[in-house]
């Protein structure tokens, strides 16, 4: 079983601000959903390669030429607050430790 | 004249010879819409000014001589696909008023070859889900039982083809979510080859499985939507640099000498009986049509659903990480710092569901657990490809199935069951999870409700998919029943 105290930290982790009621839900999901998946360890697979891409495609690369891009206004638009051509954003640093 | 019942084909021959314009067809599905989506709800953002704007520029771009097969062809787009200046929210409060500032190039590919937006379909909550219920919004409802799920996620794309307010639609696919709705509403859905489409401006879920695809009435409409589809795109570096053929060329060719694989696994628990039996009758069907029908092994059958889940994810938490309400989207304006502010965003604006894979998947790839989850789907991945690849090297063209365990279920009946919701994809997922070309047809119906067969082909061999499964739609015409909508 997922403990209570793990389910918070991985809220915390993916930034998802969960309410008390939530968080037993995904206690309880998350911990028969995992239970499921340790099926997986029936399997041996040590010398199995892991697939990176399935149709084995490799690496394409492109010239570092700048290319025109998306005129910030139309960015900006969909932006909850800018400002001056930037996103305006909280601090980083709560007050009293700036 | 119904105009909106008929194909894209018959359409696209009909405004050729100069019998109907762009205008009269998209009129008469804007009635349709009218009449029949207050009950089946396939429209998150019907767009009916543009589509006549559009319809117009269609008949004086085809009275100019400056017209294709698409021109002036009506079709429904996904919520996940971006169409500059269409509000594009992927079924979620957290992009309820977001605008894209450009479009998807598969997009942008219609929008030139004369295509008419009808407007954006409703889906699960970033593509999550079998059901199309965990759309943030409201669910859709599937033609043929008002009272039942259209399938998912790309449910309102199925529902509007099959409902005739579109001519066709695009989806995407990562786990089913075209093939397995276009089984439960009636419809054909092909998810192709990976990187055979374009997912330059899909919104990502799982990027080693996302695909693209149409939504059609018939084989021939697929073959001629993915003609405009497939093509290679420098935007998206998974796009494979292949050239596009014809691909309506090829329908109609002999089946002889072709082999198709029944994996027995596919016909075992958690299958309902009648969709087992109609699959059996499809597979005695193709080999009266000279189809060699051999019963092969999928051995890792088992494990796909876990894998999937493991695989999907873990990138799900990693795409989903732009989410942070400062670009776009829901935003917490109150919030005193950064971190709060993301984890309010994003706890007010993502679904239960979303919400339980972004944990799951953040769970996954924690400091300690890579190995043992993420790395470990990836090994049984490659155990689940070598199956299919060694019935390919063995001979086997093609491999045959039903598309769903099960016909349409009730709205509701499913919901608070996470783990049962997932088994919808059992049969999906291998097509995914080995970048396979699998289409799903009609092949008649249980209980009154649509079921589908899966025809799933070697990587890029869609034509060799497309000739089986025309072969069989004309020998049957299950592609021709219309389901009849109160309103």
């Amino acid at each position: 079983m997922i403990t209570r105290a793990e389910v918070e930290h991985i809220a915390e982790l993916a930034r998802l601000e969960l309410g008390d009621r939530e968080i037993e839900g995904l206690q309880n999901d998350l911990s028969r959903i995992l239970e499921y998946v340790e099926q997986l360890n029936e399997l041996d697979t040590t010398d199995v390669p892991p697939t990176s891409h399935v149709t084995a495609q490799g690496d394409v690369l492109r010239e570092d030429l700048p290319r025109p891009c998306l005129p910030v206004d139309k960015v900006l638009a969909n932006a909850p607050r800018a400002e001056e051509g930037y996103f305006r954003v909280q601090p980083v640093l709560p007050k009293g430790e700036r | 004249m119904t105009l909106h019942t008929l194909t894209v084909h018959e359409a696209s021959r009909l405004l050729q010879q100069g019998e109907i314009s762009s205008v009269e067809l998209t009129d008469s599905i804007l009635a349709e819409m009218d009449r029949c989506d207050p009950h089946v709800k396939a429209y998150l953002t019907p767009t009916p000014d543009l589509a006549l704007t559009q319809a117009r520029r269609a008949d004086e771009l085809r009275a100019s001589g400056r017209a294709g097969p698409l021109t002036g062809i009506p079709a429904a787009i996904k919520d996940n696909i971006s169409t500059e200046g269409v509000r594009t929210t992927c079924g979620s409060r957290i992009l309820e008023s977001y605008v894209p500032p450009y479009s998807a190039s598969v997009f942008s590919r219609l929008a030139d070859a004369g295509v008419v937006l009808l407007g954006k379909t409703n889906m699960d909550e970033f593509a999550m889900g079998s059901s199309t219920e965990y759309s943030a919004f409201f669910p859709t409802h599937n033609p043929w039982d008002l009272s039942r799920v259209p399938g998912g996620s790309s449910g309102g794309s199925a529902a509007a083809v099959a409902a005739d307010q579109a001519l066709f639609a695009l989806g995407s696919d990562t786990g089913g979510s075209i093939r397995q709705p276009a089984g439960l509403c009636g419809v054909v859905g092909l998810k192709p080859t990976y990187g055979r489409v374009s997912r330059y401006g899909l919104i990502a879920f799982a990027s080693s499985l996302d695909q693209i695809g149409p939504l059609t009435k018939d084989v021939t409409d697929c073959a001629l939507v993915m003609n405009a589809l497939a093509f290679h795109d420098p935007c998206d570096s998974t796009s494979a640099p292949k050239p596009t053929p014809d691909y309506t060329s090829g329908l109609g060719e002999d089946l002889a000498g072709l082999v198709a694989g029944v994996p027995r696994e596919y016909f075992g628990e958690g299958l309902d009986p009648g969709v087992g039996e109609l699959a059996r009758e499809a597979i005695e069907q193709l080999s009266q049509l000279g189809v060699e029908i051999r019963e092969i092994s999928m051995p890792h059958e088992h494990y796909v659903v876990a894998t999937y889940f493991l695989t999907s994810w873990a990138e799900a938490s990693a795409n989903l990480a732009r989410y942070d309400g400062m670009k776009y989207g829901l935003s917490a304006p109150e919030a005193q710092t950064i971190q709060e502010a993301q984890s309010r965003s994003r706890g007010r604006g993502f679904g239960p569901e979303v919400t339980r894979r972004i944990m799951l998947g953040t769970y996954a790839l924690s400091s300690g657990y890579y190995d043992a989850y993420y790395l470990k789907a990836q090994k049984v991945r490659t155990l689940i490809k070598d199956d299919f690849d060694r019935a390919f090297a063995e001979g086997v063209d093609v491999v045959l199935g039903p598309t769903s365990p099960v016909v349409a279920f009730k709205i509701g009946e499913l919901v608070g069951d996470p783990l049962a919701m997932y088994m919808a994809d059992l049969y999906t997922i291998p097509a995914n999870l080995g970048g396979f070309p699998c289409i799903s047809i009609p092949c008649g119906f249980h209980r009154g409700l649509p079921v589908g067969l899966q025809i799933l082909g070697q990587p890029f061999a869609e034509a060799t998919v497309w000739s089986v499964a025309y072969a069989y739609e004309q020998s049957t015409g299950f592609h021709l029943a219309r389901p009849q909508i109160p309103g």
